[in-house]
């Protein structure tokens, strides 16, 4: 449980040296008390007020990380159970699953398909980051043949793997890249816990039910390997949503550390042959609990929504998502086509574009650096005005395109004399304050 | 130490709210957990699903929805289709048509399609206006009166028109009122509070608070119902334990990803496939955040969601 501040401070030197950095004792413990600052920080802590403390102040749920170079990846490390609480740290990260019962075209197919998916949104890469290389017990040579294979697609592995032999020869051609072994359950997780740990790599554990899970992790836990993944992948969809959800509140709502690690949601086991479901349980646990989910494919089709959502959902609330400021031509708009501004908040940038996309009309939209504001919030923090928008158009805009009509947004009309007076030679067009209504708008403004 | 369960129980509980007459009556909420946290208790009603059509018929729809209902159809014969689809609860009939921006249909014109619906059907209706604050204000209160009796949900009432969309569904009409307010706990409470001050009885109310794509903002809807479901059940806020109804279908099949054509991003693949899964993602995850009821479009995304809704009830 976590120790408040008067608890840590009973432990400290109280000497006030202030080597810490900190004014005081007092001071420094209630940083250590809200997370703020780590207890080894105080150069005067006796080892057993640090290892007790440590403890009790350790993150409710350990940061597991996975992979190795651009491939690498940090999951777990939650606080909240909800994003307005706080904000979700480690994204969720999307696998897909290969089979050694894959005979050699399906399986080359499946690695092929898996890179298909590869696009920038926002400033983040969107693509396939994990594959699951999945062991049906038919031969050790066969499985490590498909390893290698996955290997060689430059994305971190997932060996799902029960047989102890198989995942020591597997992890034989890849464990430098870090992958993880997802293979631990309560007939075999001593042995498997031998090769993880020998091989240096992230263990997974299973179980046929929650029970059975928990008991599995705390036993590997007394092992002294710490360095896990829980698969909560249940026989029953229902039960993989308890399963996962139920881990997660015990870890961060009840303090339960057994269950503070990550989880492995397979989908492509639990809702084998139908897409359409998998896609609908990918989003259901994006939002719920799912550190890593493993599906069958991932088309665009799967991906457009599936980032989406996981884009949104991890946006840290106190920092608002913002695209780069430029000129972003719509509907095949080159230097004669009209001129748009608005914000750099992502959501009006969406919100904007697609309307303007719908009217058909060509044009440029630009957006110029508003600190990630709406409008009127831009506007009221000075971050929207005449000189920022006439700066960036002078600096940005004049030398690439040559029409001189700008449509400023309608909530901040006001700006239009201002914008005229500092932009000789273009005309300022005020356009409505919805976005909704650019269509007819725009249609009319071009007929 | 085996893993000690410990369920989250609280004293509270969301409204039930009852649509339609007789056998193919749906009620909506009563849930005392967080979404499809069944093992904390029962869930008292799996959440519904309401299949749109419009008084457009079918202009603009996907490809796979024109032929699940025909070219042609009837709105008759497609309130009937809808009501048939597998996995459907209820049958939404939107009179986007009357949007004075649009098509501007008479009040009449379109009450004559509602009377056509809701002749046809034995399934609960739910009918949602233009979104034109004025014309609904004249539109809904028309809508309670020629569906009377038949216990239909009205969406929507909003800030603006609350009082004559409220007070002629829900108090003279005795219909159910949809409340709408735009992603903000704040919003959707304060919309609750003068709509029972009207007279309104709180089960008779059923929120919209609002939606949006994945991808597109979605992350507002995500903490606003999270939140409301937290006020409802842990602080027993009464006035924000409506059942909450969101719409889909409508976000989702607007956006780039749903109608660029293959033709524009060839690697993206067939549209109707990219709407059908846009659709998808979008529902089951306003379902994770705790909404009583989607309105959805495809039938293939009924068919999924529905099959979701039964494997986590």
């Amino acid at each position: 449980m976590a120790l408040n501040g008067i608890q840590i401070f009973k432990l400290t030197p109280k000497k006030n040296c202030k080597e810490c950095g900190c004014p005081t004792c007092m001071a420094f413990s209630m940083k250590v008390a809200q997370g703020a600052m780590d207890i080894s920080a105080c150069p005067h802590m006796s080892q057993e007020a640090i290892d007790s403390l440590s403890e009790a102040t350790a993150p409710p749920m350990k940061t597991i990380k996975v992979g190795v170079g651009e491939n690498e990846y940090s999951l777990g490390g939650e606080t909240v159970l909800y994003r307005h609480e706080k904000t979700f740290v480690s994204r969720t990260r999307y696998a897909v699953s290969v089979c050694s019962c894959m005979d050699d075209a399906e399986a080359d197919a499946a690695l092929e398909a898996a890179k298909v998916v590869d696009y920038d949104r926002i400033g983040e890469r969107m693509h396939v980051e994990l594959i699951n290389v999945n062991y049906a017990g038919n031969g050790t040579d066969k499985y490590v043949e498909l390893v290698k294979k996955a290997a060689a697609c430059d994305r971190t592995l997932v060996l799902s793997c029960t047989d102890v032999e198989a995942a020591k020869a597997a992890l034989e051609v890849c464990k430098a890249a870090k992958p993880i072994l997802n293979g631990a359950d309560a007939s075999n997780y001593a042995e498997m816990n031998a090769v993880a740990t020998a091989a240096g790599v992230v263990l997974g554990v299973r179980g046929k039910d929650i029970n059975e899970l928990y008991d599995t992790v705390a036993a590997i836990e007394k092992l002294g390997n710490k360095n896990l993944v829980i698969d909560t992948t249940m026989p029953t969809i229902k039960e993989t949503y308890a399963a996962t959800v139920q881990s997660r509140r015990a870890a961060i709502k009840d303090g339960d550390r057994t269950f503070g690690y990550p989880s492995i949601v397979n989908l492509a086991a639990v809702a084998a042959d139908d897409t359409y479901i998998q896609t609908a349980l990918a989003s259901t646990f994006t939002m719920k609990y799912g550190s890593i989910i493993v599906m069958s494919a991932m088309t665009y089709a799967d991906a457009l929504p599936l980032y989406g959502l996981r884009q949104n959902v991890f946006t840290d609330p106190q920092k608002p998502m913002k695209v780069e400021p430029g000129i972003y031509q719509i509907n095949g708009a080159d230097e004669n086509s009209l001129c748009l501004t608005t914000v750099d908040f992502a959501l009006t940038y969406f919100v904007v574009s697609g309307e303007l996309e719908r009217s058909g009309v060509p044009c440029n939209l630009v957006i110029s650096d508003a600190g990630g504001l709406s409008v009127l919030t831009a506007w009221a923090a000075g971050k929207l005005s005449s000189t920022s928008v006439s700066e960036f158009i002078k600096a940005n805009v004049e030398p690439k395109v040559k029409c001189r009509k700008l449509i400023i947004p309608g909530k901040v009309a006001v700006l239009k004399g201002d914008i005229e007076a500092k932009l000789p030679g273009w005309e300022v067009i005020v356009a409505p304050r919805e976005a909704v209504d650019l269509v007819k708008f725009l249609k009319e403004l071009t007929a | 130490m085996p893993f000690n369960h410990k369920p989250q129980k609280f004293n509270a509980s969301i409204n039930t709210v009852e649509i339609g007459c007789g056998d193919k009556a749906i009620t909506l909420g009563g849930e005392k957990t967080f979404p499809f946290y069944t093992f904390d208790a029962p869930l008292e009603n799996a959440p519904k699903i309401g299949v749109e059509i419009s008084d457009m018929g079918l202009e603009g729809a996907p490809a796979g929805v024109v032929a699940y209902y025909g070219e042609g159809a009837s709105y008759a014969e497609m309130a009937k289709k809808a009501a048939a689809m597998e996995g459907a609860d209820f049958v939404c009939l939107k009179l986007e048509g009357g949007d004075p921006n649009g098509e501007n249909k008479s009040i009449d014109e379109l009450i004559e399609v509602v009377k056509e619906v809701g002749e046809a059907i034995d399934v609960p209706l739910v009918v949602e206006g233009c979104k034109n604050v004025e014309k609904d204000s004249e539109l809904l209160p028309k809508v309670a009166e020629a569906l009377q009796g038949k216990n239909v949900l009205i969406l929507s009432a909003r800030e603006e028109n609350y009082k004559a969309v409220g007070a002629s569904a829900g108090l003279a009409y005795q219909q159910k009122v949809g409340a709408e307010s735009a992603v903000d706990i704040n919003l959707a409470k304060q919309l609750n509070v003068v709509t029972t001050q009207l007279g309104v009885a709180p089960k008779s109310i059923v929120m919209n608070v609002g939606s949006a794509a994945v991808g597109y903002g979605f992350e507002y809807v995500v903490s606003t119902m999270d939140r409301i479901k937290a006020a409802a059940l842990s602080q027993g806020d009464a006035m924000l334990q409506m059942p909450i109804i969101t719409p889909v279908a409508d976000e989702c099949w607007s956006v780039k990803e749903a109608m660029a054509s293959e033709a524009d991003m060839p690697a993206w693949g067939p549209a109707e496939e990219r709407g059908i899964k846009m659709e998808i993602a979008t529902a089951a995850a306003v379902l994770a955040s705790g909404s009583d009821a989607v309105l959805l479009k495809h039938p293939q995304s009924v068919a999924t969601i529905s099959k979701m809704i039964k494997e986590l009830a």
